[in-house]
């Protein structure tokens, strides 16, 4: 047993560190992923890290992984945290690229996998419905088989980035009349191109767009484009679930973002005194870190159950619940650091080239609609509920 | 980066979980507990034989060459059965001092009977007055001749109506708390002035308040270079807690699992009671503190070895994090078994009472969350 690193690790540490310097692109950099940022920074790392050969790291070597070892993932997180880097999104590379390479046929692996992989395919999510979040088996939305197309007819939402998006992956009812709910959906990918889909923005409390409702009105999707069986959508689905959950802990931003509120916090003073020199502030950022500490272990463990060959079981529930807690908690301390100037609702004030002194610290700028925004972090990705209830079942065998 | 034993060390712990199931089950305990001496020295004997108590130690000094992860192993398998006897003062803090500090002469005495099982030693830290500092010390060590003569106080010192040998700290010079003038001295229990009054403690093992009354010692007893003991009883303690965690885990592992089944065969309203989601999330959360608990154990084990910053604050963070997660554990186990949690017949009890316990020991949840603010303010 030993927490080191072996000489090769840290040779690779240092080749990734020092191409990170070297390429990371300076128009992407700053304060991590926001929704009003231009798309095209939103993919310009990826579009790097494709060229590369970086951009899919876990997927298995024939179909353009790195080949890399848990540890090595995990020290290539760590180092692009180092730099608040935004790393490709989710969608492509951490879902539905894993659901077709193991699950679709040879053509779809052919048509989807390469712009996955180089981030020339924006992809989004078309999951949750309105009246199916949780209990996502519930959903309605129905594609009917009419000759060699499938006929799309329902309302998905907290569709992410639709707005960007060039492609989809739906969860539709294919057989209305199945036994149970989990049975008869299927697993479908559309072109957001096709006639029929309108993708309207929904405002969040934060005052940012990241979340869309998305119509389908029948769109017409040939058959071929449905991942595996018929009516086994679920499967996948879940398989789908378990990969987004095992990068959910998000460890190597979160420590970056303790580092960053003990900066604030030796900037901000109270009593004459940097705010971090308080005991009962010190006390909370204290017990944070240590949290995170034992997150990251934690999470450093599954790894190794990884390297011996265990996919991401039912243990990745508890690395997305408490993974999220801190995130929660680190967003909620850093607000609380700012002080007076978590107030101002600073989207709607326009000092951008303008002649006007720019209210408040920059570090202040973020803070609440960040802390806003990670509210969602216990509810999506299966809600933190319901992972306790996948560890009931899975792990304690209620 | 590797979490795995070697086979050494699977064959120890699979030894020791047997000796453990087979010849520490609950019933048997609480009557070792409840009887006069209150522990049972055939099976300290048993753990001499199975080479238990030398694996921390190198092989010059008589022992095999193992380290903190041996302890850690063996003070889990110690805590899933509860086990009383003292492990921690005897081979993880006595013979710490000798291992760290000990001249050739001392090592071969002392770590030779602890290895062999021939010799138990309490390790006499903590006074009335003094909480958790190390430092705050009322008792004294006064040069006399060639040796030292003691006077003071010293409480709630674990295991000590079964040791032959005592390590007591007393300051040499300096003021109460000042970190320079204090030393550690190993006092035979049966030495003139040593006067104990033992009792049980509510975790079912035993104490004693120790009395030092001009008791004179020769200058072999001091361990270590005189008045400047201070960093090695924060090295030391630092390894007891991390034992002491691993025997947390160990603890509560089997109360979350003594919970869960017991949620199994509980019936209420018709139903058993591990079918209502408010007791099952309650019981993955329990899941969650252990399995954290686990990974800071983990931690502190291995960072034993690092530099004095590294190692305080991973040892502060993991006593802090698993004190949390004790009493989380041990409160919710009682809270689901109900009524019956509350009888002494009912194991989960005692496990409840030990989690407890783990909280005092070597400094509590604030003690160690104030040393890990300090040590994270150069940050």
């Amino acid at each position: 047993m030993n927490l080191e690193f072996s000489p090769e690790e840290v040779a690779f540490r240092d080749e990734v560190r020092a191409f990170i310097d070297a390429n990371y692109p300076k128009q992407a950099s700053g304060s991590g992923l926001r929704d009003d940022m231009p798309p095209e920074d939103l993919t310009a790392w990826h579009k790097i890290l494709g060229e590369k050969g970086w951009s899919t790291p876990a997927w298995p070597t024939e179909y353009g992984g790195t080949g890399w070892t848990p540890t090595q993932r995990y020290i290539w997180s760590e180092e692009n945290a180092r730099v608040n880097a935004i790393m490709p999104l989710p969608f492509g590379v951490s879902m539905v690229g894993p659901v077709i390479y193991t699950f679709g046929s040879d053509a779809q692996k052919e048509e989807h996998l390469p712009g996955i992989r180089s981030g020339d395919v924006w992809w989004c999510q078309g999951y949750s419905e309105p009246g199916a979040g949780s209990d996502l088996a519930s959903l309605q939305t129905t594609a009917v088989r009419d000759g060699d197309h499938y006929v799309i007819n329902g309302q998905k939402t907290w569709t992410t980035l639709a707005q960007h998006a060039d492609w989809g992956f739906f969860l539709c009812r294919t057989d209305p009349d199945a036994a149970k709910p989990q049975e008869g959906i299927s697993f479908i990918l559309v072109d957001m191109k096709t006639p029929g889909i309108e993708v309207r923005p929904i405002k969040l409390i934060d005052g940012g767009y990241e979340v869309n409702e998305t119509w389908l009105t029948d769109v017409r999707v040939p058959v071929e484009n449905r991942v595996g069986e018929e009516n086994k959508g679920w499967t996948y689905a879940k398989f789908l679930l378990a990969h987004e959950r095992s990068g959910i802990a998000g460890v190597a931003r979160s420590k970056r973002g303790v580092e960053q509120l003990r900066d604030i916090a030796k900037s901000e003073t109270l009593d004459g005194e940097p705010l971090i020199s308080d005991f009962d502030f010190a006390r909370k950022v204290s017990q944070l870190e240590i949290d995170l500490a034992a997150l990251e272990i934690t999470e450093l463990r599954t790894l190794a159950g990884e390297q011996a060959g265990k996919g991401p079981g039912p243990e990745s529930s508890i690395l997305k619940i408490k993974g999220t807690e801190i995130q929660q908690r680190l967003t909620e301390l850093t607000l609380e650091a700012v002080g007076h100037y978590g107030t101002p609702y600073y989207q709607s004030i326009a000092d951008a080239g303008s002649n006007e002194y720019p209210i408040g610290p920059d570090y202040a700028r973020h803070s609440a609609a960040t802390y806003f925004n990670m509210r969602k972090t216990s509810i999506y990705g299966g809600s933190n509920e319901i992972q306790r209830n996948i560890i009931t079942k899975m792990i304690l065998g209620l | 980066m590797d979490f795995n034993f070697t086979d050494e060390q699977t064959m120890v712990r699979d030894s020791l979980s047997r000796l453990v199931r087979e010849n520490y089950d609950f019933e048997t305990r609480r009557a070792a507990i409840e009887s006069k001496s209150g522990w049972r020295p055939e099976i300290w004997a048993q753990l001499a034989e199975l080479g238990l108590l030398g694996m921390p130690f190198a092989e010059a000094d008589g022992g095999f060459a193992g380290g903190a992860i041996d302890s850690m192993i063996v003070m889990e398998e110690f805590g899933q059965g509860l086990v009383v006897e003292p492990y921690v003062p005897t081979v993880v803090c006595a013979g710490g001092f000798f291992k760290h500090a000990g001249t050739d002469a001392q090592k071969a005495e002392h770590i030779g009977g602890i290895v062999d099982g021939s010799r138990v030693y309490a390790f006499a830290h903590a006074e009335p007055r003094g909480r958790y500092d190390f430092a705050d010390l009322e008792t004294t060590a006064k040069g006399d001749g060639d040796g030292y003569v003691l006077n003071g106080h010293k409480a709630v010192v674990i295991a000590a109506p079964w040791a032959s040998h005592l390590i007591v700290t007393a300051r040499t010079s300096g003021d109460r708390r000042d970190r320079d003038g204090v030393s550690i001295f190993v006092v035979e229990k049966s030495a003139d002035g040593v006067v104990t009054r033992d009792y049980p403690t509510v975790d079912g093992r035993r104490a004693s308040e120790v009395y030092l009354e001009n008791v004179a010692v020769s200058a072999d007893a001091l361990i270590g270079e005189e008045g400047k003991a201070l960093p090695l009883i924060e090295l030391v303690t630092d390894e007891a807690i991390a034992a002491l965690c691993a025997e947390a885990c160990g603890a509560m592992k089997v109360a979350h699992a003594m919970t869960v089944e017991y949620s199994r065969q509980r019936k209420q309203f018709g139903t058993p009671i591990g079918k209502f989601q408010v007791l099952q999330h309650r019981m993955v959360d329990m899941f969650t503190e252990y399995e954290q608990s686990v990974s800071m154990t983990y931690l502190a084990t291995l960072k034993l070895g690092e530099g004095e910053t590294e190692r305080k604050e991973a040892v502060s963070a993991a006593k802090v994090r698993i004190g949390q997660a004790a009493h989380h554990i041990g409160q919710e186990a009682i809270q689901i078994h109900g009524g019956m949690g509350m009888t002494d017949e009912l194991a989960i009890g005692h496990y409840f009472k030990r989690l407890t316990i783990f909280d005092s020991e070597f400094g509590n949840i604030d003690h160690h969350m104030k040393r890990h603010i300090a040590l994270s303010a150069d940050r």
